[in-house]
């Protein structure tokens, strides 16, 4: 398996890969929506999925935390190695999966409790923490998502009461609380205002120290401000992938040329 | 690009149409504004009028000897409804307990795994029969499957038959409820690692409560009016009886049996029973209501 990976990765980034894709097709019933996708994502940066509505990238993105299996006519098949272990094939509980890739998604959904407990939700799902240390991460998490200073005074109140920005950022804490070593975010700000989404960007930018971040956007400005490197997809292929600034300056493939550019469609 | 024109209103004869139909919508607008009103006035006239006759005819006997009292004779100069108020407590508040879980572990079924599955669909519909199904038919039925083989009248019957009535209302709220949560935060819960039992008691049920609560409170709310299902079943009783394998007195079914008599006390006191229930209903309907407005 391994001279495979080392054979078949797009090996851009000179950073040991955290998750690979090898050969993966997707199923939505009869309609196959990814095609022999293989991509590797460099470990604690910042890896940008675009691409024009139902080309595949939010489908990718949901099948590295195995959310499809939801839905029973949805299939994977194929390789996703997380540190370089299948976890399409994997008998572990999807539970353990998914405390290690962490989502947010496009609209924010807090859940129908106090802020303090959005937070510690997670948490309670696999540790059980004394009271203090609870405190401690969920002050945590909170700063981590740049939202302490506005929440801390109303920890007790409902999460539905804060803006949608703050909502947002609520469920990036929410994620990062159980500290899992991917974050997902499906196009995390396209629901707020430029200024929740200069927050969230500045987010992405503190939460690469820590963590491997990929993201869905259909901005193409966020995607060149806030990534590493940028996968451009169509139709179910992944057309190019490389560096940011490599794939929006040089890019080689016109198709990701027009797109950037906006003279597609 | 094309040769039409890019502002099409500034066409004549296309502003002529525009100012027509205008004035169509116009006069639709003023027809539905004044029928909506007719109808509510329609129907808050009858809804006065009965409150106002059982306020009017009830109040009056609003003794404390109502609820110490038992169900008179007839003609006698005391008497209250203190075995048929403890009865019909004692019946609907079993009947919801007993009612209620089953509905609402019925109800999570249909909308967290039997969406689409063909036991779903055929509950579903099972659901909605019984939902549909007359009172007293479900009293008939409990008197044939219980009294008769037991060949007594039981307070027990009574529950059961209220329980049944509870249920597809519960089944129904439920579900309805559940379904109404976006499919978006049962994802975001999943996403945390979250396993399914818990995604469903600690968030989508708890998103849900509001309409859930309030289904049981109009569950509620219907049976304690209900006299069908009990007249075969917990039939009635003169004397103060705690024992559920017994005949138990109830409002609704007193209510019945005194209104239709020719005795004046006993016609009093059914006002004041009427009087008693509408009262509660009321009560239990504002609740509901404050609930669904707080969302808890």
């Amino acid at each position: 398996m391994d001279t495979r990976v080392e054979k078949a990765g797009p090996a851009v980034s000179g950073s040991k890969p955290k998750l690979a894709v090898r050969d993966l097709n997707f199923y939505y019933g009869g309609f196959q929506a990814l095609k022999n996708i293989n991509l590797d994502i460099p470990e604690n940066k910042v890896t940008a999925f675009i691409g024009p509505s139902g080309c595949g990238k939010s489908t990718l993105l949901r099948a590295f935390n195995r959310m499809f299996e939801l839905y029973p006519e949805q299939r994977a098949e194929g390789q996703i190695l997380l540190d370089g272990t299948d976890i399409l094939s994997s008998k572990d509980d999807v539970s353990l999966i998914r405390a290690k890739i962490g989502m947010v998604f496009q609209k924010p959904t807090p859940f129908p409790m106090s802020i303090y407990d959005n937070v510690a939700f997670g948490v309670k799902l696999f540790e059980s923490l004394p009271r203090v240390e609870m405190d401690e991460r969920v002050e945590w998490a909170l700063k981590k998502a740049a939202l302490w200073t506005e929440v801390k005074d109303k920890l007790g109140q409902s999460g539905a009461g804060l803006s949608g920005g703050q909502q947002q950022r609520l469920c990036i804490a929410r994620g990062i609380a159980i500290k899992p070593e991917v974050l997902l975010l499906d196009e995390p700000c396209s629901a707020l205002d430029p200024i929740s989404t200069g927050k969230i960007e500045e987010l992405i930018h503190e939460l690469k120290n820590d963590y491997t971040v990929v993201i869905v956007t259909h901005n193409m400005q966020q995607a060149a401000r806030s990534s590493d490197f940028t996968a451009y997809m169509y139709l179910g292929d992944l057309i190019e992938f490389g560096r940011t600034q490599d794939v929006f300056m040089r890019p080689t493939k016109k198709d990701t040329e027009d797109y950037i550019t906006g003279r597609f469609g | 690009m094309s040769a039409r024109p890019i502002a099409p209103h500034l066409d004549v004869a296309a502003t002529a149409a525009r100012i027509r139909r205008a004035g169509q919508r116009r006069r639709v607008n003023v027809i539905a504004l004044s029928l909506s009103p007719a109808a509510m006035a329609f129907g808050l006239f009858w809804l006065i009028w009965i409150l106002v006759e059982t306020i009017r005819l009830g109040l009056g006997g609003l003794t404390l000897s109502l609820f110490t009292e038992m169900t008179p004779p007839p003609q006698a100069e005391t008497g209250g409804l203190a075995n048929a108020i403890f009865g019909s407590l004692t019946m609907v508040a079993l009947a919801t307990l007993v009612g209620t879980p089953i509905g609402i572990l019925a109800g999570v079924y249909l909308a967290e795994y039997g969406q689409k599955t063909r036991l779903g669909a055929v509950t579903r519909f099972i659901n909605d029969i019984l939902l549909a199904a007359p009172s007293i038919v479900i009293g008939l039925f409990i008197y044939t499957v219980v009294v008769a083989r037991l060949k007594s009248f039981s307070a027990i019957a009574g529950i059961l038959a209220l329980a049944l009535i509870v249920i597809p209302i519960v089944i129904r709220t439920t579900e309805n409820m559940l379904t109404l949560i976006p499919n978006a935060l049962r994802e975001a819960a999943y996403a945390l690692g979250t396993p399914k039992w818990r995604v469903i008691m600690t968030i989508t049920l708890k998103a849900a409560l509001a309409g859930v609560i309030t289904g049981v409170l109009l569950a509620l709310a219907r049976i304690a009016g209900e006299t069908a299902p009990l007249l075969f079943t917990a039939l009635s009783n003169q004397f103060w009886s705690s024992d559920l394998s017994r005949p138990m007195a109830s409002l609704p079914v007193t209510i019945f049996k005194f209104a239709m008599s020719p005795y004046e006390n006993w016609q009093k006191l059914a006002w004041v029973g009427v009087f008693l229930i509408t009262l509660g209903v009321l009560l239990l309907n504002i609740l509901a209501r404050t609930l669904v407005r707080n969302r808890i």
